[in-house]
């Protein structure tokens, strides 16, 4: 839970941030279609990166747990299949959310008229 | 042959609806501006300079009266055809220079130019040409926060010529600059504008504006006061130059 509504508002106000930016933009002429294609793009990398860092170091950090609690036999008998599955999923889910968080603010802020989106307060 | 007007503004009025209470900004504003021309806008603050800016530029609607842009109205476009005349038609300069900061400024310069569907080669080459033109040879790989605020507005005057507009649009560009800056920029703007037969159309309230304009329409009160030719302005603004 913590993680979705963290994921979900840093992407909030990653797009929130840079209304007046989208604003400049929008002034020489970009395409809504396209500022919208930028934040989904640069959502999906960080959901990516980010979810595949974090399910690594979450996978080596229980392997470590494992072998400190149980010895290193433990390891022999790990269930790769799980882990990988586990690993799958975690970044999925990240990737998702983080799509999810930038989608509605991006579009929000490609609708607006060019001068609205400069006018906001940084 | 007549002369062409570039810009047509008739009867354009804006209302601001701050909830309880309506604030009109622009009355009545009949405006024409021909092309090739470097025009000023002048008035006091408050009097709707940036708001008759942004009507021209197409950013805002007006509540009422047509904006044309030569000869098209610019309220019946869709969302499509507007993005196209920013991009291809229009030219932007801001105040606060409006940089994206994350880019270098041949990245700022280029961007347009993407918009533009220009292919990358032929847009970096053609930007390394304009920073050249705007002074600034050497600094391509600059970021805007690594340029002095002179720097930034030369970025935004090449990137405002990136594809090669009709209007260069120029909202008190030098409002943030010292006097020598601000003149450097005011002298390249009008060299540009010479050069190109840019229309230069800026909003201002500095007089050093004042010398280079061809013409210059006064603002009071989102009411045209007056429009003075150059010759007619030397004589009355003489005390203040």
């Amino acid at each position: 839970m913590v993680c979705i509504v963290g994921i979900i508002n840093a992407q909030l106000m990653s797009v929130t941030e840079r209304f007046r930016e989208i604003g400049t933009m929008k002034c020489l002429g970009a395409l809504d279609r396209f500022i919208v294609r930028l934040f989904i793009l640069e959502a999906l990398m960080q959901g990516l990166v980010g979810s595949i860092i974090g399910a690594l170091l979450g996978a080596i950090a229980a392997a470590v747990s494992s072998a400190v609690n149980l010895g290193f036999e433990a390891l022999v008998f790990a269930p790769v299949g799980a882990i990988l599955i586990s690993i799958g999923t975690a970044v999925i889910i990240g990737t998702t959310l983080s799509l999810l968080g930038v989608i509605y603010p991006a579009i929000l802020a490609a609708r607006m008229q060019p001068v609205e989106a400069m006018r906001v307060e940084q | 042959m007549s002369v062409k007007n570039i810009v047509r503004v008739s009867g354009v009025t804006k209302d601001f609806d701050l909830g309880k209470l309506v604030v009109n900004v622009l009355k009545g504003i009949d405006l024409e501006i021909e092309t090739g021309k470097y025009v000023s806008i002048m008035g006091p603050s408050g009097s709707g300079k940036s708001t008759l800016f942004n009507m021209i530029g197409g950013l805002d609607k007006p509540t009422d009266g047509k904006v044309f842009i030569d000869e098209v109205d610019i309220a019946q476009l869709d969302a499509y055809e507007l993005a196209w005349l920013r991009c291809r038609q229009i030219g932007y300069i801001f105040q606060t220079f409006n940089l994206i900061p994350v880019m270098t400024a041949l990245e700022n310069v280029t961007l347009p130019m993407t918009f533009a569907g220009t292919s990358n080669d032929a847009a970096v080459e053609h930007g390394m040409e304009l920073l050249n033109q705007v002074g600034l040879e050497g600094r391509h790989s600059h970021k805007p926060s690594e340029l002095s605020g002179g720097q930034q507005q030369r970025v935004a005057v090449a990137r405002a010529l990136a594809n090669s507009p009709a209007i260069v649009l120029a909202d008190e560009p030098t409002g943030n600059l010292d006097l020598t800056t601000g003149e450097d920029i005011i002298n390249l703007l009008k060299e540009l504008s010479l050069d190109r037969g840019v229309t230069v159309i800026s909003a201002t309230h500095d007089y050093k504006m004042l010398n280079v304009s061809d013409q210059v329409v006064w603002i009071r009160d989102g009411r045209v006061d007056k429009i003075q030719e150059r010759s007619e302005l030397d004589i009355k603004t003489g005390g203040l130059a």
